[in-house]
């Protein structure tokens, strides 16, 4: 059929059964906008900020699976997108953005509202395009979308000229891609496998490395199989939380820069890694050439430049995560459970030694204590998105993660500002669950915008600001680091968080005790509006254990024993 | 090979808008270095030749093999081992300079005038970048005016 270009990006997203478009309309975008107007096979979210509109994709995309979608305009619509972008590249989203452009003929005459968009999108996204004539359009919206959503997914962008969304041309969307420059590797090498197979067989200390990739290619509930057939512990990185259950006897927790202290031994210590999409990053290995010096590594991961590239691997094993794993179920035979019991012991007696905890020994509630509270009473129920800080890290610490794609943060970035307008999109895409958002004082003031969005579009949200006045990751290595020079970190001057959150026509809660807590967090989920509630918490208090940036993971700075008990 | 060794790399890319972009843009944001990069169509096909001229650890090239390979415009890249290298490089002089013997220098390196002006002549030499280095250090003393070299290409064995 002949149609319009606006019209073949409804057409597109209508194929693609899209049934959710975050975005921001401007000048350059109208024409898809009008046809928006037009239809009703999706609905579209107007969020307040264009990088909000793709943060909300993000939040929606890892909480549901699928592709999430942003459309924004040209000039600064784009260009406030890209962190957005740049984090959804980190984190290996799978997002498609579309942005609209100036008209062909007004490209490169420094029209109104006009950025080099692909110029500026190249480094932080798995692909783009420039579409320069509507006859093009199927197909690149095609192999977007499926560029985004395969191998190591990622954002893909599409900036269109507002004159090519006007142009007519043919629309065909059963196109058969052939992307001869384009093939993931996702079978595994079957040799490979074997060899790994056998080299854990003859371990004594083998260690599973659970990774985000995991989550992704929803190989979850098999690497849970996995793990429990071969008796071998597990680490997990951030971004991999929620993989195995918190309470799995085989779980020994979060390793890395504020990883648990046996999560980190245990990697010191181990003699074969079995990685599992997982890339090595700096906030995990600390120190390299310190990193699991006497462990043979077993990296499996689809992007084959992962492996290899900051911790040689012997057996590199490039394949879709969940297919490896099924063929390593299927020689399960060849593992001795009973060989690893020592090991196992000597994992308990780590935990055991420094077990993750916090003192409460301030008259303000403790950080820690309102996550492990929230994680009392809402659990499974909940899921949890968090900004970037030190709630971030106790969140990851302390909430109780029971399933995949619970947990949603912005982890290779660490975007301020993610997590509202993620969990707007976690809400939307996942509304049978309670979306809870552990923000900052800092980074809430990063997207508070949204408030609006939620307020307009019934997104229940609620976020709770664990408030120390301070922003407090920046704080502590200010303590720590940097002899207590506390360099405009100090934000005594805050908004009135309430009346901020009743101005858009949200619900505030101010609180600063346990009973406060509880009663304004049931009031908050009874209600079902977008809530802030506010806590007072400790000023002071660090996230610990700690892994000083370059140190070697081994050698943690620890919670300090208790005074008085 | 060394530390920083030189290597020669050969990439195939799709003839779009960019595509140069997308190449120079991975080598500057992950630091890595380019000596040259020529680049041509392929004829009678859709693709595009890269000859790229870098250095790096066996570590690094790996990596910068597979970023490369990683682009979604890139269809296959080659670090080559065995190969035939060439470059042209072109040379101004004044026509007042001994003549005959740049002539023949020239032509121990596969060279010969290619265009006589007024007051200079242009020689073109072909050889590997090694030997082409070593023409013009040879001819220094004939007073070049401009000098430009082609950077390399390469053919795998």
């Amino acid at each position: 059929m002949q149609i319009s270009g606006a019209q073949m990006v409804i057409e597109a997203f209508i194929a693609e059964g899209v049934e959710t478009v975050f975005g921001y309309p401007g000048g350059a975008i109208m024409n898809v906008y009008d046809e928006i107007y037009k239809q009703n096979k999706f609905q579209h979210i107007l969020n307040r900020h264009e990088q909000a509109a793709v943060h909300a994709a993000e939040g929606y995309a890892k909480v549901s699976g699928k592709v999430g979608v942003a459309m924004i305009t040209s000039g600064p619509g784009f260009t406030n997108a890209v962190t957005g972008l740049a984090d959804a590249y980190m984190d290996s989203i799978p997002l498609v953005v579309i942005s609209g452009q100036v008209p062909m003929s007004l490209i490169g005459t420094d029209a109104f509202q006009e950025i080099d968009a692909v110029g500026i999108s190249r480094s932080c996204t798995k692909h783009n395009y420039l579409v320069t004539d509507a006859t093009d359009l199927p197909r690149i919206l095609k192999e977007a979308f499926y560029i985004a959503s395969s191998g190591r997914p990622g954002p893909v962008h599409v900036d269109i000229p507002k004159d090519v969304t006007a142009q007519i041309a043919e629309f065909n969307y059963d196109i058969d891609l052939n992307l001869e420059t384009y093939k993931p590797h996702i079978k595994g090498n079957p040799r490979q496998i074997k060899k790994a197979m056998e080299a854990i067989a003859k371990a004594k200390r083998p260690l599973f490395y659970l990774g985000g990739g995991i989550i992704n290619a929803n190989a979850a509930y098999d690497v849970r199989d996995l793990v429990h057939k071969t008796g071998i512990p597990a680490v997990e990185t951030f971004m991999a939380r929620g993989t195995l259950a918190y309470d799995d006897d085989l779980l020994i927790g979060m390793l890395g820069m504020h990883g648990s202290y046996a999560a980190n031994m245990a990697m010191s210590e181990t003699d074969i890694i079995i990685a599992l999409g997982a890339r090595f990053d700096d906030r995990v290995t600390g120190k390299l050439s310190e990193f699991a010096k006497n462990a043979e590594v077993i990296h499996i991961d689809i992007d084959p430049a992962s492996i290899s590239k900051l911790v040689n691997a012997d057996f590199p094993i490039v394949g879709d995560v969940k297919n490896v794993v099924l063929e390593m179920l299927e020689q399960v035979d060849k593992i001795d459970v009973e060989r690893y019991e020592s090991w196992r012991e000597t994992v308990k007696n780590f935990d055991a030694l420094h077990p993750l905890a916090y003192h409460e020994d301030s008259k303000r509630l403790k950080p820690q204590w309102v996550i492990e509270r929230v994680g009392k009473l809402l659990g499974d129920d909940a899921n949890i998105s968090t900004d970037v800080g030190q709630h971030q890290m106790w969140t990851a610490q302390f909430y109780p993660f029971s399933r995949p794609r619970q947990f949603i943060s912005s982890g290779g970035l660490g975007t301020m500002g993610f997590g509202f307008p993620a969990a707007l999109g976690v809400r939307a895409a996942s509304p049978d669950k309670i979306s809870i958002n552990f923000t900052g004082d800092g980074s809430i003031l990063m997207n508070s915008q949204e408030l609006m969005t939620a307020v307009e579009k019934k997104l229940p949200v609620i976020n709770i600001i664990l408030n120390n006045n301070f922003l407090g990751m920046v704080r502590q290595w200010q303590t720590l680091f940097y002899d207590k020079r506390h360099s405009e970190t100090d934000l005594s001057v805050q908004p009135d968080f309430v009346k901020l959150s009743e101005a858009f026509g949200g619900i505030g809660y101010r609180v600063s005790t346990k009973e406060e807590f509880d009663a304004a967090l049931n009031d908050a989920v009874e209600k079902g509006i977008v809530a802030f509630i506010e806590v007072l918490v400790e000023r002071f208090e660090n996230v610990m254990p700690m892994v000083p940036a370059g140190g070697s993971l081994f050698n943690m700075m620890l919670l300090e024993k208790e005074e008085s008990k | 090979m060394g530390e920083n060794a030189r290597r020669v790399i050969s990439v195939i890319v799709v003839n779009e808008a960019s595509v140069l972009s997308r190449v120079t843009d991975l080598f500057s944001g992950r630091g890595y270095n380019i000596t040259s990069l020529t680049v041509a169509p392929i004829p009678d096909s859709k693709y595009s030749r890269l000859t790229i001229i870098t250095s790096g650890s066996v570590r690094v090239m790996e990596q910068i093999t597979k970023q490369l390979h990683k682009l979604i415009s890139v269809l296959r890249v080659y670090e080559h081992e065995d190969m035939v290298e060439k470059e042209i490089a072109m040379v101004k002089f004044p026509i007042t300079e001994n003549l005959s013997d740049i002539n023949a220098i020239s032509e121990a390196y596969n060279g010969k005038i290619v265009n006589v002006g007024e007051n200079i002549v242009i020689v073109m030499v072909t050889d590997e970048p090694k030997r082409v280095d070593h023409y013009l250090n040879a001819i220094k003393r004939y007073n070049p005016k401009e000098i430009v070299r082609s950077g390399a290409v390469a053919l795998e064995r």
